[in-house]
């Protein structure tokens, strides 16, 4: 396995969240292979904590490379929201998590804090349907404007749905009932 | 006035759709749109082993097939506490390495095209076909490689093909003067790129690019030298950067490290050469197929041949998060495990997806045929993109 942040500093970034932040519930995911840093972060200091950590000049993680949502469903919290924050002058990686109920999933926007975090939180909203509070173009960004439901989310079905899009056969206002026969359709979800 | 560039416009290298802010020919603002090639691989990874979910990623970069094998089968591997053997991480690394000669060639030619220089275009397919070649040689398949497994290969390389391989890296040098000589002097070439669509340090860095983009802009950030993976610290090469981080800036840094390329796939030759005959995937049978022929004759592995097909391999429960260096950026994979034999959450960190969100800010106050020359230099990837 590769090394990935020098010797000591996972518990650098720890000590030091925890004394810019007194307070905060601040804890680390453990797990037989869990193979990253990953912490978790209450929703609602999600942005102080970032910005503290692209601002700090020891830690310094200037770049977020991803943000992506999960779906824990039955489980609740049901949603989680990953933050993939690397710091390019100390060479590291850290992941942030956010936990979220399954009823309103909300979370601040940290495009304040890096602006690339738009296209990421558009992707998690248009996967699961998470709001980014403060997101300055919340729309849609990879399936139809006119989508109706949330593709990732664990009940959300696999295939064996009604066609979505009938434009090029204006007559046909249903599905026909050939094609509910050969496929049913069955709601399959992994859940636990 | 409001133009809509794309999404069948032949220069957005795809079904990219820009729709620009325009005051008489000056761009105001420039807005991607994207999401025209969304096939939902994401989920569908969720209902697949992770074998199965191999050939998908073949779909993403399709330019660079490889690639992006690499980084799902290491990032399933560092979920699983695996490593792959040398004699696999030495061909994995040759592999990348010409997939990235090929998928610059492949930019280099359609930006070129773009901007209207032809015959840079037909010397780079030139090279493609070569590589192309060697890749159907080893795995049957010109575009769709699917070529490594969780654990190695699929199969051994073939008899000869290095010697194949050899010749090609040769060559290659003599083929980059080539393109060099077409453009890097040209006066028209030089016009349509230098101080076009500059992207400063500080942008590209708040705005998450990766790969060509961010060096073209002065940051000396590769991972295969920070965060090295598949023994690429064995290797010796430089990580090529540009001054201004203009269109100019970006091609000289591709071109470059397409030379850095053939001096680590030249390497990774000698390697494979010197590690000899030997596994070319592990032996561990609890996540790794065994060699066809013990399936034959042997009992035990013929369960755990049938075991791995039927069911997949069962990874503990945790997450695990392997970028590499991809021709476009940082691609990485991030698994969430819940012990079944399929992902729960299949995270794909697509560096075109990253990088297209700089256009905005290369073209603002610029004319409409920069956009041109801003998406060549992108290097973008629609199947990566929307996914």
């Amino acid at each position: 396995m590769t090394v990935l942040a020098p010797a000591g500093l996972e518990e650098r970034i720890e000590e030091r969240l925890r004394a810019r932040f007194p307070g905060m519930a601040l804890r680390r995911q453990i797990g037989p292979a869990v193979r990253e840093l990953i912490l978790f972060v209450p929703a609602a200091s999600i942005v102080e904590v970032c910005a503290f950590l692209r601002d700090d000049p020891e830690l310094d993680f200037a770049m977020l490379s991803f943000v992506a949502g999960v779906d824990y469903l039955p489980r609740e919290p049901r949603f989680e929201v990953i933050y993939s924050l690397l710091s390019l002058s100390r060479n590291a990686r850290l992941h942030l998590k956010v936990q979220l109920p399954g009823e309103n999933p909300r979370v601040p926007t940290v495009t304040g804090v890096w602006p690339t975090a738009n296209w990421h939180e558009r992707e998690a909203f248009d996967f699961y349907g998470i709001e980014f509070t403060g997101h300055p173009d919340l729309t849609r960004i990879l399936l139809p404007e006119d989508w109706v439901g949330w593709p990732l989310r664990k009940d959300s079905p696999l295939g064996y749905e009604e066609v979505a899009f009938t434009h090029n056969t204006p007559r046909r206002t249903k599905p026909s009932p050939e094609l509910k026969r050969l496929a049913p359709k069955k709601v399959k979800t992994r859940a636990q | 006035m409001t133009l809509n560039m794309g999404p069948q416009h032949p220069s957005t290298h795809g079904v990219l759709r820009v729709a620009l802010e325009l005051d008489g020919e000056t761009i105001v603002a420039a807005k991607p749109i994207i999401g025209y090639l969304h096939t939902g691989m994401e989920k569908q990874a969720e209902y697949k082993t992770y074998t199965q979910s191999i050939p998908q990623t073949d779909r993403m970069d399709y330019l660079a097939p490889l690639s992006n094998n690499l980084a799902f089968c290491l990032a399933a591997e560092k979920l699983l506490g695996i490593e792959a053997p040398p004699r696999a991480q030495a061909v994995r690394v040759l592999l990348t390495e010409l997939t990235r000669i090929n998928s610059h060639c492949v930019w280099l030619g359609t930006h070129a095209l773009d901007i209207g220089a032809m015959t840079v275009f037909f010397y780079c397919w030139r090279e493609r076909e070569g590589f192309l070649t060697l890749q159907d040689m080893v795995c049957g398949a010109r575009m769709t490689a699917s070529y490594f497994r969780v654990g190695g290969l699929s199969m051994d390389i073939p008899e000869g093909w290095l010697d194949r391989c050899q010749a090609f890296v040769d060559a290659m040098p003599a083929h980059i003067d080539e393109y060099e000589q077409l453009l890097s002097k040209n006066p028209i070439w030089m016009g349509r790129t230098k101080e076009v669509a500059p992207l400063s340090a500080k942008d590209a860095i708040a705005l998450g690019a990766t790969g060509p983009t961010l060096r073209g802009s002065g940051v000396s950030w590769d991972l295969r030298k920070a965060q090295p993976y598949s023994g690429y610290d064995h290797y010796d090469f430089e990580v090529p950067v540009g001054t201004v981080g203009d269109a100019y800036d970006r091609y000289m840094v591709r071109v470059r490290e397409m030379r850095q390329s053939t001096r680590i796939a030249d390497q990774a030759i000698r390697r494979i050469r010197e590690i000899g005959p030997g596994d070319y995937r592990l032996r561990d049978y609890k996540y790794v197929l065994p060699p066809k022929e013990d399936v034959k004759t042997s009992m035990e592995a013929l369960i755990h041949h049938f075991k791995i097909v039927a069911h997949g391999f069962f990874p503990p429960v945790g997450e695990a998060y392997q970028a590499v260096e991809a021709p476009k950026g940082e691609l990485g994979f991030y698994f969430i495990s819940d012990g079944t034999p399929r992902p729960w959450r299949m995270k794909v960190r697509a560096p075109s997806f990253v990088n297209l969100q700089t256009l905005p800010i290369m073209v603002r106050g610029r004319l409409v045929a920069d956009v041109i020359a801003a998406i060549g230099s992108l290097d973008i990837v629609l199947g990566e993109i929307d996914r």
